[in-house]
């Protein structure tokens, strides 16, 4: 199976946008949304059944025991964390570490298994789509990208392509999204802070070993800075294999929970589907980490 | 010698497992006896740090080689400071692998991967 | 009064927003909480006046008193420790600086070293103070940074809060000290979606707060349309603009371009006031 990353650095640069055409337009089985801390693909993925759902745990969190609580306050003085105040520990601050469980001298805390968030999978004879989403106020989590990775290629072992919707920024969960794809294209837009998380994306890439392309998102906002995108490009040998144009019709599509593909005489449309035609001749060529050609 | 390798069931006769930090178990091989086991890699329920932990662990059985078709930085720094060699692993079992060890048909592994710094529940 | 300024997403327009408000105020200090990419800094371009470095505390061995009894190893929940033969390999970008292996080692073989994470630059653009939040690349978390910027803030002063995307724990820490926040949220499925996640954090946190509804376009705005369900104050609604856009993407701050935005983000200033203040 090829798997091929959208990533984009920054977020609202259009990586979803372009995702979810290259699923449409591919008659995609199988793809990932690996944007856990706020997913969006499925919205614009029609006709999804209800998803099978698997619990994720993150870190414990430790709970003190009223009953047994002699009130000592040893076990706030050496949190770390400051999440226990009044004896009583804070959810969303506690990180699972277990110090105040071994200073306790009651042994009144215990850690209890934390559910961070929600795998899901939805399957039909079709097609494939593996997601989550975090709960509010866990960490964005590399293992829980992997796993979704992890499901993704478990249940959907006979089909050639994934296409993944990777993690917006630049950390690790951008890492782990990267980690054993074939390919990455990097959606850039036009700005300079856009173009400055380009630049770290397409390092990450390299630094991986895997091959990669930038397509310029909304490049008719600021045409200036999309020459020298493609000037940057140039000058490391990565491909430039497209400009999209600012279009509202983008909008329109997602608000009808459409891929822009299903308005593909719109000129965001057209631009996408050529994209589309160039990263297929690029993916043939590559070949996979084990050496096979695609 | 000792050889360790990550493997998805509990058979010599299985492939060896893509991943070396979150592999379900271990099949541990002495190629002087033919003795082997098979650990069971609580390494792989972490949230984070699995291949420093899983490399403890084989060290701590006294694996001398690891055969394995990939090694995050973390866990190559523990298994070199042990001197722990590593070998790239081939398609086949774990068999056919170490059939090809003991032939010197395996190379070492030279492709480290940056660690994928995996964590759960925590910011990124 | 402290504003904090949060987005479900990134690229709805958070610093714009921010950025904005900050010059707008007669005097106000502006900080960029979003320490894996801050981009306010490329906006405001302050001159920089002093920078400081951030850190953690992480542990040292001293072998010379190690019995090798592995509590340290084993204690460990992020498996940052290693013990081989004659040494204790420390991964620290594993460590979360939780301090347990140093309390519990029962030779005290293990003491406190800080070790840098990030750095936070202090800098002046014309009438806004500028604290800036960066995190080192590869870094395990921002969260020490925010929590040494928020021992930074003015007590009386405008402070803007330029907080990170989405709604995980660093997002939380940038909004602790918030006296009202402001939510940004852009037209579109997405958009209203995601709105709905910090909408859930601002209320958890009994904030204050109003939503800012960027990049408008003609015709329906599920955005809005959340906001009217949920009868959440919509403070402002700023249309898409093209010529934005490209004062956007030259790295230049709106109202000190132009006259309209100047107005606007006034306006905008003045509201969230009157609302905080009630």
């Amino acid at each position: 199976m090829k798997q091929l990353l959208i990533l984009s650095g920054k977020g609202g640069t259009g990586k979803t946008t372009v995702a979810s055409a290259f699923i449409t337009m591919s008659k995609g089985r199988a793809f990932a949304d690996c944007d856990v801390d706020a997913p969006n693909l499925h919205l614009v993925m029609s006709q999804l059944s209800e998803p099978a759902k698997t619990d994720y745990y993150g870190f414990g969190k430790a709970v003190i025991d009223q009953e047994k609580c002699t009130r000592c306050g040893l076990c706030e003085e050496n949190c770390s964390f400051g999440a226990i105040k009044d004896f009583s520990i804070g959810e969303f601050e506690c990180e699972g570490c277990g110090v105040c469980l071994e200073i306790c001298p009651v042994q009144a805390i215990t850690m209890l298994d934390h559910i961070s968030g929600d795998m899901m999978l939805y399957k039909n004879d079709e097609r494939v789509f593996s997601t989550a989403q975090l709960k509010m106020g866990s960490g964005a989590s590399g293992k829980l990208v992997t796993a979704v990775k992890q499901q993704l290629i478990q249940e959907a072992s006979d089909s050639d392509l994934a296409i993944i919707d990777g993690s917006p920024g630049i950390g690790c969960p951008v890492i782990a999204s990267i980690n054993g794809v074939d390919f990455v294209l990097i959606v850039a837009e036009p700005t300079i802070s856009g173009m400055h998380d380009m630049k770290r994306i397409i390092e990450t890439s390299k630094h991986f070993g895997v091959p990669c392309a930038v397509c310029i998102n909304k490049f008719d906002v600021n045409a200036d800075t999309a020459n020298e995108i493609e000037s940057y490009c140039n000058g490391l040998l990565v491909s430039v294999v497209g400009r999209i144009p600012y279009d509202e019709t983008v909008v329109k599509a997602v608000n009808n929970c459409q891929s822009i593909a299903s308005y593909p005489e719109s000129p965001a449309g057209k631009a996408i589907g050529l994209i589309w035609e160039r990263i297929l001749n690029d993916l043939v060529s590559v070949k996979n980490r084990e050496g096979e050609n695609l | 010698m000792k050889l360790a390798a990550p493997v998805e069931s509990k058979s010599l006769d299985a492939p060896i497992c893509p991943s070396f930090g979150r592999t379900p178990y271990y099949a541990l091989y002495d190629t002087e006896t033919g003795n082997h086991e098979f650990l069971d890699n609580s390494a792989a329920a972490s949230q984070g740090g699995a291949g420093i932990k899983a490399a403890q662990m084989l060290v701590d059985h006294g694996a001398e080689a690891i055969i394995t078709c990939r090694c995050g930085d973390n866990a190559a720094q523990v298994l070199n400071a042990a001197k722990v060699a590593m070998y790239k692993a081939q398609d086949g079992t774990v068999t056919d692998n170490i059939e090809k060890l003991k032939n010197g048909g395996l190379s070492h592994l030279s492709e480290i991967h940056p660690g994928l710094h995996n964590h759960g529940g925590v910011k990124e | 009064m402290k504003i904090a300024v949060l987005s479900g997403k990134g690229g709805t327009g958070k610093t714009f927003v921010s950025v904005n408000l900050a010059c707008a105020a007669d005097k106000a200090v502006y900080v960029d909480c979003d320490v894996e990419e801050p981009n306010g800094h490329l906006f405001l371009k302050p001159e920089i006046t002093e920078k400081q470095s951030v850190a953690v505390t992480v542990p040292e061995a001293d072998m010379s008193k190690c019995t090798g009894c592995r509590k340290c190893v084993d204690f460990c929940k992020y498996n940052a420790l290693a013990l081989l033969r004659d040494r204790l390999m420390i991964f620290y970008e594993v460590c979360h600086s939780c301090g347990g292996c140093i309390l519990f080692c029962p030779e005290k073989a293990l003491s406190k070293k800080q070790r840098e994470i990030g750095t936070i630059e202090t800098g002046v653009s014309d009438n806004v103070t500028v604290l800036t939040g960066c995190l080192n690349t590869g870094e395990v978390s921002g969260v020490p940074i925010i929590k040494e910027l928020m021992e930074k803030l003015p007590e009386k002063d405008t402070v803007v809060i330029d907080c990170p995307p989405g709604s995980s724990c660093i997002v939380m820490e940038s909004i602790r000290e918030a006296d009202y926040c402001i939510l940004v949220a852009e037209p579109t499925l997405f958009g209203a979606h995601n709105l709905g996640m910090v909408y859930e954090l601002v209320k958890l946190f009994n904030k204050p707060f109003g939503v800012v509804l960027n990049k408008c376009l003609p015709g329906e705005n599920p955005s809005e349309k959340f906001c009217r369900g949920n009868k959440i104050n919509i403070l402002a609604e700023i249309p898409y603009d093209e010529n934005l856009g490209r004062l956007n993407s030259k790295g230049l701050v709106a109202v000190r371009e132009s006259g309209q935005y100047h107005e606007l983000f006034r306006t905008l200033l003045y509201k969230v006031a009157k609302e905080a203040l009630q």
